[in-house]
């Protein structure tokens, strides 16, 4: 099906969130959608799916205009979306929510409502009967065969890892008989490895004849699955590009101005060790242990990235560090063991820490940007003396950090859950690092953000690392942790696998994170030696043997 | 993540786009105001939710007059008749209302020929002592709502403070303002003593205070219960009904408006507790911890607050706040309503609805109080001055009626035909629930 939009406009008050777009999207193709936060990827979507009525402009498939009032009529139009955040029903199995709201029924007939030769039509009752599951089982097994999905249709989701939860919502999709496909940041939430399955699994789609429309701000991969690539910048098309243009070319026309993909950072020069960690062990709630006789020391001046796929102990080692989760074994900064002292106090020490999560643990939402400036140091001087607060002083300061740090907001006075994802993450980072930090803790730092704003993030962070503060990244994307590190550590079900230099090949380290160590994966890769292992190791390699060994 | 999924997020200032500055200061104030009445700003919808409350107990007003339906009986042939008598009643009724919760116009004429110029305040003196406790309760209730808690609990919070304030009041002798004062602080103790202890197991156990706070409102119930059939303990000497002792006369407040039932020394209290709550909220370090606890207690734990230590003393300001509520009536003088359950027990429930209605804001539960207070005021004197007699439960009818239509401002924007807000302000006070 030849789904067209044709000068698609929609406002919101004096914003303009799709200035006359225009988009054609032929069979069996897969068009990628490119663009930054806020600049109208989603808003088009919502207007296609029948979420939002656009002010101007109509959508044609197939050559025939169609008016599109709600997901019901887009779904009936033979549009499928796959939402960013799944819906889907935990404790259902994959089949019962692949059917749900189009529950398959076998009637139960009742032979005595024949009355004579008159036949009684059929009562206007909600569909009632017995659900037919193995038709729903039938389906999904169907589908997951033909598109190599690999679905159990009897798997509850909630046990299910995101990847395959994701390729739940793709079946739920098809089965309504999609064959316009739209992924909204399909990879945001999945590992490198489900991304490529995912890509393995939208070009299995294309070559069914559906064509898909895939959302993404990550150059690498509209370039790797796109047949034609449309950038859009706050709300207009500003062009079509083939999937062969270039990073710069693509990130140009994103953000409007030529941006550094990679932050150029000189050559660390790492003093003293100041963080050091020791035996750091977590037990989780349901016992069993989640970080085991962790161990590493961080020199001012350096930046250690902590690899690994997500899940493996990194969200635990960084509230562990910050005293959120208990943990034994001992932390220490400039010689002093903080591992006592609660968050708050670790905070005063002067750890900057900047979470994983920005909208649950790093903001609130409801609070304005001068709030939440404030959030760890609202008890501090300027902005508070006993316990009356300064509120002009913390206007102040948040009226100097805005423009410091740049962050595009109305005012300060502003909402910061209303900001883009960027401007939400210059507040936190201006409010972590604009005071004098001894250590800095970044959790994925760079997740869900744009080109520019990860350009600004990353300078910022080396800036740190080059005023002599030891650096700690955690970070789910390898690009990062090569663009930042100077020294990489390889975590893998709670514990650090291994140490290596940012110059290991890819492949090295991607064994590394499944669970060989440095050697192994070394000579497994069968790469020239490593040359970056840094003398300076405090600990040993635990062996190949011991980190092949299931975490209970 | 997403770039606009919701209404909300187009507030998102474009990046690189200008500020609107150009606007000049004034016109901006009058489109905000403009945006807010058709947007339907919380404002607004109170408004209209009061209006509509008025509406519907009209009509019950007219269904419950006879005379109006026998006169609707016969609508075909004197269609004047029935629509002026149902005006009638409905004017009369809340003109009475009006009249006993606000001002009497025909007190002025009395002062002008020689009666008292205080007679035309008496109304609002009445106003304000039966809005005392509602303010104070009210206040109690909006400051958990604020960090994130739902204290259901103001009822039982408000019968210790009143057992304690009644056993220092007539078991213990004191010169006057000496005695005021420590049955004050007695009735405050008592009140935050109950709300520290939900507090405090909330925060090393997390139960969840709604159930909590129901069962030691119960707990309390029967405490009092106990106490007053105890003769050496809250039970009047001689007596076999469950009837405390009068409290000491020097412990009775003095009077502001009058003698009682007029506006005393608690109303003051009250207007003071607002100043307080209102500043501590917005100007102190305490207020911001509790409100960013209340508004993401994950993120109020990584900027290194301690959540459950905000739980243990927010509940106990909370638990404070009823006492002091339950103090005004101990001592508020004259006949003193019977110690009992079924009367100190629906303080603090009036109290969750003067917060919902307030909207958790301490402005907003003065004037939310000061409506409830009025409605009750007025209610008697409705009463009194209706034939056939409309009853003062009517009020009771309007104040559901409000709060209802308050919760669920679709239901307003909807009769009114108003735009969709893009907040309403109801989230901070909803998410006591999910705590």
């Amino acid at each position: 099906m030849k789904l067209e939009l044709r000068g698609i406009t929609k406002r919101f008050g004096p914003l303009v969130a799709n200035d006359g777009i225009d988009l054609v999207v032929q069979p069996g193709e897969i068009r990628a959608l490119l663009g930054e936060n806020g600049a109208g990827k989603t808003t088009l979507m919502n207007v296609l799916y029948g979420l939002m009525q656009p002010d101007e402009g109509e959508i044609l498939l197939d050559d025939n205009p169609v008016r599109i009032r709600s997901p019901k009529d887009a779904i009936n139009a033979g549009i499928g979306m796959v939402h960013q955040h799944f819906m889907l029903v935990p404790v259902f199995t994959v089949a019962e929510n692949v059917t749900l709201g189009t529950e398959e029924v076998r009637r139960l007939r009742t032979p005595a409502l024949r009355v004579g030769s008159l036949s009684v039509p059929e009562l206007p009752v909600p569909t009632f009967g017995l659900l037919d599951r193995r038709q729903a089982r039938k389906d999904v097994r169907e589908l997951s065969e033909r598109y190599g999905l690999a679905v159990d249709p009897d798997a509850y989701v909630g046990d299910l890892p995101v990847g395959v939860q994701q390729r739940v919502e793709i079946i739920k999709a098809l089965l309504r008989n999609a064959s316009v496909l739209v992924l909204d940041e399909p990879t945001a939430v999945l590992t490198p490895n489900e991304a490529e399955d995912l890509f393995r699994i939208m070009r299995e789609l294309r070559a069914g004849g559906r064509s898909i429309i895939f959302i993404s701000h990550k150059l690498k991969e509209v370039q790797s699955i796109a047949d034609d690539i449309t950038i859009i910048r706050r709300g207009k098309v500003v062009g079509e590009r083939p999937p062969n243009t270039s990073d710069s070319e693509l990130a140009a026309l994103m953000v409007g101005r030529s941006v550094q993909l990679r932050v150029t950072k000189e050559q660390a020069r790492p003093g003293d060790v100041r963080l050091s960690v020791r035996d750091l062990t977590v037990t989780g709630d349901r016992g069993g242990t989640v970080i085991e006789k962790l161990s590493f020391d961080v020199r001012g001046g350096e930046i250690l990235g902590i690899a690994g796929v997500q899940g493996n102990g990194q969200t635990e080692l960084c509230e562990a560090l910050m005293g959120l989760l208990p943990s034994s074994g001992s932390v220490l900064v400039d010689g002093k063991d903080i591992s006592h002292l609660s968050t708050k106090e670790r905070l005063r020490a002067g750890i900057g820490y900047i979470p994983e999560d920005r909208q649950e643990d790093g903001l609130v939402g409801d609070f304005s940007v001068a709030e939440n400036l404030i959030l760890d140091v609202y008890d501090r001087p300027p902005y508070a003396s006993g316990i009356a607060m300064d509120l002009n002083a913390v206007k102040k300061a948040a009226t100097t950090q805005v423009a410091d740090y740049d962050v595009r907001t109305t005012s300060v006075e502003t909402h910061a859950g209303t900001l883009s994802g960027g401007n939400q993450q210059k507040v936190i980072l201006a409010r972590e690092i604009s005071r004098h930090n001894t250590v800095l803790l970044a959790s994925q730092p760079t997740r869900g953000l744009d080109v520019g704003s990860i350009e600004f993030v990353h300078k910022q962070i080396v800036a740190q690392r080059d005023s002599g503060v030891p650096v700690v990244i955690v970070s789910s994307e390898l690009d990062e942790i090569y663009a930042l590190s100077d020294r990489i550590a390889v975590m893998y079900e709670g514990k650090i696998v291994g140490f290596c230099s940012p110059d290991i090949p890819e492949t090295e380290l991607g064994l590394m994170m499944a669970g060989a160590s440095a050697d192994a994966a070394h000579a497994a890769a069968d790469a020239p030696p490593p040359d970056g292992v840094t003398a300076d190791e405090a600990i040993e390699l635990p062996g190949a043997s011991e980190a092949e060994e299931p975490t209970p | 993540m997403s770039d606009q999924l919701t209404p909300a997020a187009p507030a998102t200032p474009e990046a690189g786009a200008p500020a609107p500055e150009s606007r000049s200061r004034f016109r901006l104030t009058g489109s905000v105001i403009i945006e807010s009445i058709i947007e339907g700003s919380p404002v607004v919808i109170t408004v209209l939710a009061v209006f509509m409350a008025l509406v519907i107990s009209g009509l019950l007003i007219v269904f419950s007059d006879n005379n109006v339906l026998h006169a609707w009986g016969n609508f075909f042939s004197t269609p004047g008749l029935a629509l002026s008598m149902t005006w009638h009643s409905i004017a009369t009724a809340y003109s009475a209302l009006f009249e006993g919760a606000i001002f009497s116009p025909s007190t002025i004429g009395a002062a002008f020929h020689g009666g008292s110029i205080a007679a035309i305040f008496y109304p609002l003196s009445l106003t304000a002592f039966e809005a005392t406790p509602l303010i104070l309760t009210g206040l109690s209730v909006a400051i958990a709502f604020r960090a994130g808690l739902f204290n259901i609990g103001a009822s039982g919070q408000f019968v210790g403070g009143a057992c304690v304030a009644a056993w220092i009041g007539f078991d213990i002798h004191l010169p006057v303002a000496i005695h005021i004062i420590a049955c004050v602080i007695g009735a405050i103790v008592g009140g935050a003593v109950l709300g520290w202890i939900v507090g405090e197991l909330k925060a090393r156990t997390g139960a969840h205070e709604v159930i909590i706070t129901i069962m030691l409102n119960y707990v309390m119930y029967q405490v009092l219960t106990y106490l007053l059939s105890s003769p050496h303990l809250l039970q009047q000497p001689g007596q076999s009904n469950q009837i405390a002792p009068p409290i000491d006369s020097n412990a009775i407040f003095p009077h502001v408006g009058g003698p009682p039932p007029q506006a005393n020394v608690g109303f003051l209290l009250a207007l003071a507790a607002v100043a307080v709550v209102a500043w501590l909220l917005s100007r102190s370090t305490i207020g911001f911890q509790f409100r960013t606890v209340g508004a993401n207690p994950r993120a109020a734990r990584s900027a290194g607050m301690s959540v459950e230590r905000s739980w243990a003393m927010v509940m106990l300001i909370s638990g404070a706040l009823a006492g002091l509520a339950a103090s005004t009536i101990v001592q508020g003088g004259g006949p003193p309503p019977p110690l009992n359950v079924s009367i100190y027990g629906t303080y603090g429930f009036d109290g969750i609805t003067v917060a919902l209605l307030g909207r958790a804001r301490p402005v907003g539960v003065l004037l939310a109080g000061l409506l409830f207070g009025a409605l009750q005021a007025g209610g008697t004197v409705m009463q009194a001055a209706t034939n056939p007699q409309v009853p003062v439960d009517i009020v009771e009818v309007i104040q559901g009626l409000i709060v209802l239509f308050v919760a669920a401002p679709p239901l307003i924007r909807a009769i009114f035909r108003l735009r969709a807000a893009r907040g309403t302000g109801m989230e901070a006070v909803a998410k006591g629930w999910n705590g």
